[in-house]
């Protein structure tokens, strides 16, 4: 234990006053980088730690939804694919990034009451917790991905190269749910009822978003205002690659969704900073 | 070894404490739109009939810390002392960055750790091992830190048999010694503790103790709050006393601040009479204390300070039972300025058939002190009581109704014993040849 750092303890230089915006924000969080991945870790063992088909409610839940909505939709109200594509793997592939998004969002912006014992206690960029929930929902996502692989091999679908952005996607579902994620979290230390908007929006917004239908039967002249919703770019870009050829993506639509998930998230982080320095005392 | 390592200049943390604090510390949003409809209504009714305007009815702001400077020298172990509300724990948690001060500003040079709680971040649901992982990193320490000392730690917490169990199992003991024990560890330049000393058996106590100590002599800077007087005079070289959010006293002579504190010789801070203030803090299904004061041989209450070492002193204590029980005793605890606890005595301490006879009711009980026990000083009195193995109402070191009384002059009839002797007691045994 002689290794230990404890020399030069003027090497690091703490000044606390109020309203000091912390100049070394970022590096801070990149050095608490362990306490993410624990927290993270935590998250997801112990969900699944009381559970007996542990993992397993990560495949049902969004594929029970697939189906139903390849009935509805599909089947009896007989809306048209993208392409080629089989209807199930189309829904399925609005599935995974809704899912992904909604359960990020659910979970980070609860995560800091849930965590309000810490809050108190120790000090952290708080940063960390709501960020540290979307490794869990990506976990679960990953887990729901094996289900994709196994529709495509029972409909013979091969992807194309397409697939390959997929990741660029997978993050864009993360950041569209970080942004409202932390500006929720941070009002909802303040105010418990923005917890109960969270379960609405979800629900709401499953059937507003492209999920169970193509964003091609939007008509032309509405289809930018329907971009107003930014999982619309999310879920046609996830659509864009895992049928290929089969799906397009609406360019000024998207460009218009991208746009709105960077402000959330310069909304978010802006909000959920200069709120952070009173959660110990609010909580 | 003398550089200042944390320097507080006129750091103030203000609370406002209102109609939401009230109700818990948050508000729904609901509440706070229905008490905006109200204050327009009541604002708009006030300006119509040519009433002022009040602005925000219910607000107080309440200064937890105010204009509290300092500086601390590396190595030095500082004992923060101080009544519940007087500011010790805010302050912490300034340093450890926890909360934001309203004013001030504070420099501190070197890595912080803060231990403000045991096993901050424990969760029930995973095994000791992987809490020792959990609240290491929580506490600030890298993974590689944990693996280097997880044997140790492990060691420490004498828990090697249950380290794959969920903690939920544990026995409350465990629990806490696995808790001390990943904290025990930290390696930081400062660490700030808050009143973790606290938990445990004995034999644990004392281990943590030594361990604490062991931290001081390592040239580490240690700020340590707590209650228990002995500790602070044990393991800090300096102490530091506040008052409603006040630097009282601030001195290397750690006694002398302890005694600043426990005796603060006006009669408001060390009175030797008590009564119920009315609130509901001393209630209990079973005895309600109302009154505690000293007497003196003919029943007269005393209420002058000090008093002789060779008249007897009466305790008083007064009391409702409101449900008897076999089980029901109090009696007093007796402490010393540095808050030893020097004996204790119930009702029951006689045989049965002199025990007093407790009712439904007012009563009063009378314990006496035979004169030519104690030493000369400040001592402190106690209500203790409960039900015997059952329930602890009012245990020694929580917030009892206590009084104080003073001994100075008349140890003995000896010619020589004129001052205050060597020792806690002073009795007088009868010699022979």
């Amino acid at each position: 234990m002689t290794e230990s750092s404890s020399t030069h303890p003027q090497e690091h230089v703490l000044i606390i006053e109020p309203g000091r915006s912390e100049k070394n924000y970022w590096t801070d969080l990149w050095r608490y980088r362990e306490l993410f991945l624990i927290l993270a870790w935590r998250d997801i063992s112990v969900r699944y730690k009381q559970t007996i088909i542990g993992i397993i409610w990560a495949i049902i839940k969004p594929l029970l939804t697939m189906v139903v909505f390849t009935v509805i939709f599909g089947r009896i109200a007989k809306l048209p694919s993208d392409g080629n594509a089989p209807y199930a793997i189309m829904v399925f592939a609005a599935m995974l990034p809704w899912s992904l998004f909604s359960n990020a969002l659910s979970e980070s912006s609860n995560s800091l009451i849930s965590n309000a014992n810490l809050i108190g206690k120790v000090y952290f960029p708080r940063l960390i917790i709501p960020a540290a929930t979307m490794v869990t929902a990506f976990i679960d996502f990953l887990v729901s991905f094996i289900i994709l692989i196994g529709m495509m091999v029972y409909y013979q679908f091969a992807p194309g190269w397409h697939m390959l952005l997929l990741p660029c996607f997978i993050i864009l579902a993360l950041l569209a749910s970080l942004g409202p994620g932390l500006w929720i979290a941070s009002l909802n230390v303040k105010y418990r009822d923005f917890r109960y908007i969270i379960p609405f929006v979800v629900q709401f917004g499953l059937y507003v978003s492209p999920v169970g239908f193509s964003s091609k039967i939007i008509p032309e002249q509405w289809r930018m205002l329907y971009s107003l919703n930014p999982m619309v770019g999310v879920i046609d870009g996830f659509r864009w690659c895992i049928l290929s050829g089969n799906s397009s993506i609406y360019m000024p639509g998207f460009l218009l969704s991208f746009a709105i998930i960077a402000f959330f998230v310069w909304l978010g982080v802006s909000r959920f900073r200069k709120a952070e320095k009173t959660f110990a005392d609010l909580i | 070894m003398t550089d200042i390592v944390i320097k507080a200049e006129n750091l103030g943390k203000m609370y406002t404490i209102g109609h939401q604090a009230e109700r818990g510390g948050y508000a729904s949003f609901r509440d706070v739109l229905m008490q905006n409809a109200r204050t327009l209504w009541n604002k708009s009714k006030d300006l119509a009939t040519g009433k002022p305007i009040i602005q925000g009815d219910t607000l107080e702001e309440v200064w937890a810390l105010k204009d509290v400077s300092f500086e601390i020298r590396q190595g030095e172990a500082v004992g923060i002392i101080g009544r519940n509300g007087a500011g010790k724990s805010t302050l912490l948690k300034v340093l450890s960055r926890i909360t934001e001060p309203s004013t001030g500003r504070v420099t501190i040079k070197g890595r912080v750790a803060s231990l403000l709680e045991v096993g901050t971040g424990f969760h029930p649901e995973l095994s000791g091992r992987e809490n020792i992982y959990l609240n290491g990193t929580i506490l600030g320490m890298t993974r590689a830190e944990i693996k280097r000392k997880f044997d140790e730690i492990v060691a420490f917490a004498e828990v090697e048999k249950y380290l794959d169990t969920p903690v939920k199992r544990y026995s409350s003991g465990m629990y806490v010694r696995l808790a001390f024990a990943v904290a025990a560890h930290l390696e930081p330049e400062i660490l700030i503790v808050d009143e973790v000393l606290a938990v445990g058996d004995a034999k644990f106590q004392k281990k943590c103790l030594g361990k604490m100590q062991e931290v001081g002599t390592e040239g580490r800077t240690v700020l340590f709050v707590s209650h228990n007087m002995g500790a602070i005079e044990q393991l800090c070289s300096s102490a530091m006393l506040l008052k409603n959010g006040q630097i009282s006293s601030r001195s290397d002579n750690v006694l002398s601040v302890i005694k600043d504190y426990v005796f603060v010789h006006d009669s408001s801070d060390a009175p030797c009479y008590w009564e119920n203030p009315g609130t509901d803090e001393f209630d209990n299904d079973y005895f309600k204390p109302l009154k505690f004061y000293f007497s003196d041989e003919t029943g007269g209450e005393i209420r002058q300070m000090p008093v002789r070492n060779d008249e007897d002193i009466w305790i008083n204590i007064v009391g409702e039972v409101r449900k008897l029980d076999p089980a029901l005793y109090f009696g007093i605890g007796v402490f010393t300025e540095t808050e030893t606890f020097l004996f204790g005595s119930m009702f029951f301490d006689g045989h049965p058939d002199v025990w007093p006879k407790i009712d439904i009711g007012i009563n009063t009980l009378k314990c006496r002190l035979p004169k030519h026990t104690l030493n000369e000083g400040v001592y402190k009195v106690e209500v203790h009581g409960g039900l015997l193995h059952k329930e602890f109402y009012f245990s020694p070191g929580r917030d009892n109704p206590k009084i104080f009384f003073e001994i100075k002059g008349g140890l003995s009839e000896s010619l020589l014993w004129l001052e205050k002797r060597l020792g806690l007691f002073a009795p007088v045994f009868e010699w022979k040849n």
